[in-house]
């Protein structure tokens, strides 16, 4: 089988799913949808179980943080068809007032993990997650160091002050 | 004619069949010359290290040539490397396990100060964690410059005194990251 076309996948899906999903890009030839957290289960189920679609390989599972716009926190997920080797780009933007969104990990164990990271540096809520809690940071962390009002640099480091360099 | 050189006797009372210095000193002279060190190497500042025990530099001629890899019987915590946060508990917890005298050296940039990772999950210095005796600059620090850092080590081991341990100076410095 060869790789499916942008314009066939998205028919695809807007068939299916009407105006919940709509194309936001498709930079370097990558389909890039976004869709809500109500139907985001159904998608990549979808997108994992049809026949001709065949999404059966989770890539990346993330979240971007773009403190300028309404709703703050998107999550992404990268699909790979291995069967058509056609890729597509899943985007779900969500307020910090309303960070849950349903796990993925029901459809792909390998989200498992990828949820985690994502709590772990965003504080994304994944509903349904046998086991949200933090993966790399240390424990004890109370902020998601990802997000950008977090400062890139450690407060505690003091061999960078000012007055070491006379200013 | 053995080429193999001895320490010199530290200053002394000397006469015909005895000779008479302070315990100190003896004791001192012996711990210096005998230091096992414990590698806590976790990135390139450890492959440095590992160049320093090479025949090359060969660390074996300051006496430390048996590596301890148990706290236990360490004298000498050389952390050679990038302590991440979640790495820093671990590292106290060596530090504990390990009697007293002990002595601690920051190996490179990233064990003294962080170095280049200014960053949320990076120790910025372990100094934050355990007390440390001698600072290593580098980026990784070159062999010569981890030889210089253990006879600095050396010296602070030799002149130092018995009952240091006991003062209240070091029970506080102690206090101060909460041990005992």
């Amino acid at each position: 089988m060869g790789k499916i076309a942008n314009e066939v996948l998205l028919q695809k899906l807007t068939d299916k799913f009407g105006e919940q999903v709509a194309q936001t890009g498709a930079d370097f030839g990558l389909l890039t949808v976004e869709t809500n957290k109500e139907v985001i289960t159904d998608v990549l189920t979808f997108l994992k179980t049809d026949a001709a679609l065949q999404f059966i390989y989770l890539t990346d599972l993330t979240a971007i943080h773009y403190p300028e716009q309404e709703k703050q926190i998107g999550v992404i997920y990268h699909l790979h068809s291995l069967t058509t080797n056609t890729r597509i780009r899943i985007k779900v933007f969500l307020t910090l007032e309303d960070l849950h969104i349903p796990t993925a990990s029901t459809i792909w164990d390998g989200a498992n993990w990828m949820e985690r990271e994502t709590y772990d540096f965003f504080g994304v809520i994944f509903d349904g997650h046998p086991d949200l809690r933090r993966i790399l940071n240390v424990d004890d962390m109370t902020v998601f160091p990802m997000r950008k009002e977090f400062p890139l640099e450690d407060p505690n480091r003091i061999d960078k002050k000012d007055y070491f360099f006379g200013r | 004619m053995s080429d193999i050189q001895i320490v010199n006797a530290p200053a002394g009372v000397e006469g015909s069949g005895f000779f008479a210095t302070s315990l100190d000193k003896a004791i001192g002279l012996a711990r210096a010359n005998s230091l096992w060190p414990l590698p806590f190497a976790t990135s390139c500042c450890g492959i440095e290290f590992m160049a320093t025990m090479g025949s090359h530099y060969d660390l074996s001629r300051f006496g430390a040539e048996r590596l301890s890899f148990s706290p236990r019987q360490a004298d000498l915590l050389m952390v050679m490397g990038t302590i991440s946060k979640k790495m820093g508990p671990v590292l106290r917890q060596v530090y504990l396990q390990m009697a007293e005298p002990r002595w601690v050296m920051a190996v490179g940039a990233c064990a003294s100060s962080g170095g280049i990772f200014d960053t949320y999950s990076v120790l910025q210095g372990i100094d934050e964690v355990i007390p440390v005796d001698v600072y290593v600059p580098g980026c990784p620090p070159r062999p010569e410059a981890i030889i210089d850092g253990f006879m600095a080590i050396q010296q602070l081991v030799k002149t130092e005194t018995l009952r240091r341990r006991e003062e209240p100076k070091y029970q506080e410095l102690l206090a101060k990251y909460g041990i005992q």
